[in-house]
């Protein structure tokens, strides 16, 4: 499943290369407030044609304010939201060349699963065989056709979902929105549907921004994730961009398990530099220099716990590890997360890949070290 | 054995049942009386059904009341719609708390003084602007309708609120404009709730005694007015007749529309079922 996300991703790059990644949807300056309480707070974003972007946060971060936004469901306070050049910020629903697939997938349980699909259609007006003809081609790409005479209620958690997104499609929109689109499906079923929806949409060549507060939905979907907090953008990138190189301490915490190390830069060359970190026995050693302002010296060291390793001996040389206590594992069967005392107290998290069946491993209060290479972690700015 | 013993719950069951339904039963055997006197038995006889046809004043006022329990059960649940989706779909808007609070205050009210009142402003409405002419069915009807309004908006706005907004966005969505939207998905999707606020205020203007009693002229006495007045100068069995035949007809109602919905049920079981196996 993630080389087939990995291919896509390579394909859509080229593609975007080509088409020098033309902007679809331009968010310029948009900020809402509801009553006196700011929820979406100066984002300006660009969508490129063909690309799926996710939206990413918590709750309460505005991600689906922005998204309603762009829906037409609420209008910004401030900035202007222009689609393929037109100016769309106080256009209503009903006009705007954008649908969307709802959260709970707001099938109409009056209609048959034919009659839902050909809703909007049929709001344009088209010929009857026009409709029929376009209603069949949709419910055979979600697989549905032989459910097309079904109520909604009839129909399985998945099925329903297929069946919003074909309707969703039907009028080929320019922009398709998805509102946590695997929010109400089982965790078995949720991955399956991940990759599912992604063949669909590529297949169909839509441009997709989808909301949800599951980064690896995010990470297996999306193209380009943007994260949000508080009604601010902190970060947008590729999956590997916003897991890899972290721009904030909210955005490292966010997304996966992160170590965080506070420090002080002591010394800091064209191609290396060294942390100073009161938590830690040895200083880090960095295999890169960063152009920091010299008054500001107090850094943050982001290590992910998989990029530690774990042994019962001292590792060689005399930086980038520490000695510790194992304070807690769990095992998840693929690896074990070992929490590790550090001599300061410091509780630090580390993978260990569980690739032998019933190897020898540390156990509780156990002495260890953990140890990292020169380019595991990343330097954030506090 | 067992099934014999005695139990407190059986009995208190049907210590209940009796309770309930033992007045209609011996309604609807006097119906069947005789005699002309209503407490006394005197033998198996339909001939009060026949008197009851015959009886042209009570057929009217039953005539009169079923006119008057439909236009105000119409009105009411077309008012009472609206209201609730100014309530339920516009939350902000100056003055709403004070709105709902209200629109349902008729429903503590005492009959006797929104009769009262109703009476009060008609007579007062037809000195100043000289409309109501006369009371009458309208006036009924105008007093019926208002406070039938507070239970169909009851009714339909707590149908309203519990159904998910983002269909009616999804319709708007899909390139329906709002008035669209509304009639082909809010509507269909709350009909039921309509269609029980229409029965609700239909049962409640068909019964009702005291307002009618207020509000109500010459040549606009309703089948309650009709009835309550008779007893005061000696029930006829006729009465009795008139309300089996009312309480037949409510049964068949009740019983049919529960066979209905059960029989949906099973069918929506089925097919869920099927789309399990499948």
């Amino acid at each position: 499943m993630a080389i087939s996300a990995g291919a896509r991703r390579q394909q859509n790059e080229m593609e975007h290369q080509q088409r020098g990644s033309e902007t679809l949807l331009s968010i310029e300056g948009i900020s809402k407030y509801f009553d006196d309480a700011l929820a979406v707070d100066n984002v300006s974003l660009d969508i490129r044609k063909g690309e799926i972007f996710a939206l990413l946060g918590a709750s309460g971060s505005g991600k689906s304010t922005l998204l309603r936004m762009m829906a037409g469901f609420e209008v910004p306070t401030e900035g202007r939201i222009i689609l393929d050049g037109e100016d769309i910020t106080w256009q209503p629903p009903y006009q705007r060349q954008i649908n969307m697939m709802f959260q709970s997938y707001a099938l109409f349980p009056h209609m048959t699963v034919e009659q839902n699909v050909a809703f909007g259609l049929r709001q344009d007006k088209l010929a009857r065989d026009v409709i029929a003809e376009r209603v069949q081609r949709m419910l055979k790409l979600v697989h549905m056709e032989k459910y097309a005479r079904r109520k909604p209620h009839q129909l399985s958690g998945g099925q329903r979902q297929r069946v919003a997104l074909a309707r969703s499609l039907a009028k080929q929109p320019k922009l398709l929105l998805l509102d946590e689109p695997m929010g109400a499906l089982d965790k078995k079923l949720r991955t399956e549907m991940q990759l599912e929806v992604v063949d669909i949409l590529e297949n169909v060549g839509v441009t997709c921004v989808m909301v949800t507060h599951d980064q690896e939905e995010a990470m297996t979907m999306a193209d380009r994730i943007a994260i949000m907090d508080e009604g601010y953008i902190q970060q947008v990138g590729s999956p590997v961009d916003v897991y890899e190189s972290p721009v904030n301490r909210m955005v490292a915490e966010f997304i996966g398990s992160v170590n965080l190390f506070e420090g002080e830069i002591i010394a800091d060359e064209g191609d290396h530099m060294r942390l100073h970190c009161a938590d830690l026995e040895r200083e880090i050693y960095i295999g890169h220099g960063v152009s920091s302002s010299a008054e500001d010296l107090a850094m943050l060291y982001a290590l992910r716990p998989e990029k530690t390793w774990l042994s019962l001996q001292q590792p060689e040389g005399d930086t980038n590890w520490s000695s510790g206590i194992v304070h807690d594992i769990a095992y998840l069967g693929g690896h074990s997360v070992y929490h590790v005392r550090l001599p300061s107290g410091k509780i630090v998290q580390c993978f260990l890949a569980n690739t032998e069946r019933r190897a020898e491993r540390p156990t509780w209060d156990d002495e260890v070290y953990i140890h990292w290479s020169d380019d595991s972690g990343v330097v954030i700015r506090p | 054995m067992s099934r014999r013993r005695f139990s407190l719950s059986t009995l208190c069951f049907w210590l209940g049942i009796v309770f309930l339904y033992a007045p209609m039963l011996v309604l609807i055997v006097y119906s069947f009386n005789s005699s002309r006197l209503v407490t006394v038995w005197a033998g198996w006889s339909t001939k009060w059904y026949g008197e009851l046809f015959r009886d042209e004043q009570l057929m009217t006022a039953v005539w009169r009341s079923f006119q008057v329990a439909f236009y105000a059960a119409t009105a009411a649940v077309l008012i009472g719609l609206l209201a609730s989706v100014v309530m339920v779909r516009y939350t902000r808007f100056k003055g709403r708390t004070l709105f709902s609070g209200m629109i349902t205050a008729p429903l503590v009210m005492p009959d006797v003084v929104i009769g009262l009142s109703m009476l009060l402003l008609f007579v007062a409405a037809a000195q100043t602007i000289g409309w109501p002419p006369h009371r009458g069915l309208l006036t009924v009807w105008i007093a019926h309708t208002t406070f039938c309004i507070a239970y169909s908006t009851v009714v339909i706005s707590s149908r309203l609120r519990e159904m998910d907004q983002s269909l009616e966005e999804a319709a708007l969505d899909l390139g329906a404009p709002p008035l669209t939207a509304f009639f082909k998905v809010t509507l269909p999707i709350i009909a039921p709730s309509i269609l029980s606020a229409w029965l609700l205020s239909f049962t409640l203007s068909l019964d009702d005694v005291v307002i009618a009693s207020f509000v109500t002229g010459p040549g606009a006495t309703t089948l309650p007015i009709e009835v309550f007045s008779s007893v005061k100068l000696g029930v006829t069995p006729k009465v009795n007749a008139l309300a089996t035949i009312i309480i037949g007809i409510v049964s068949m109602v009740a019983l049919g529309s529960w066979f209905v919905s059960r029989r949906m049920d099973e069918r929506h079981k089925a097919s869920l079922r099927m789309a399990a196996g499948a």
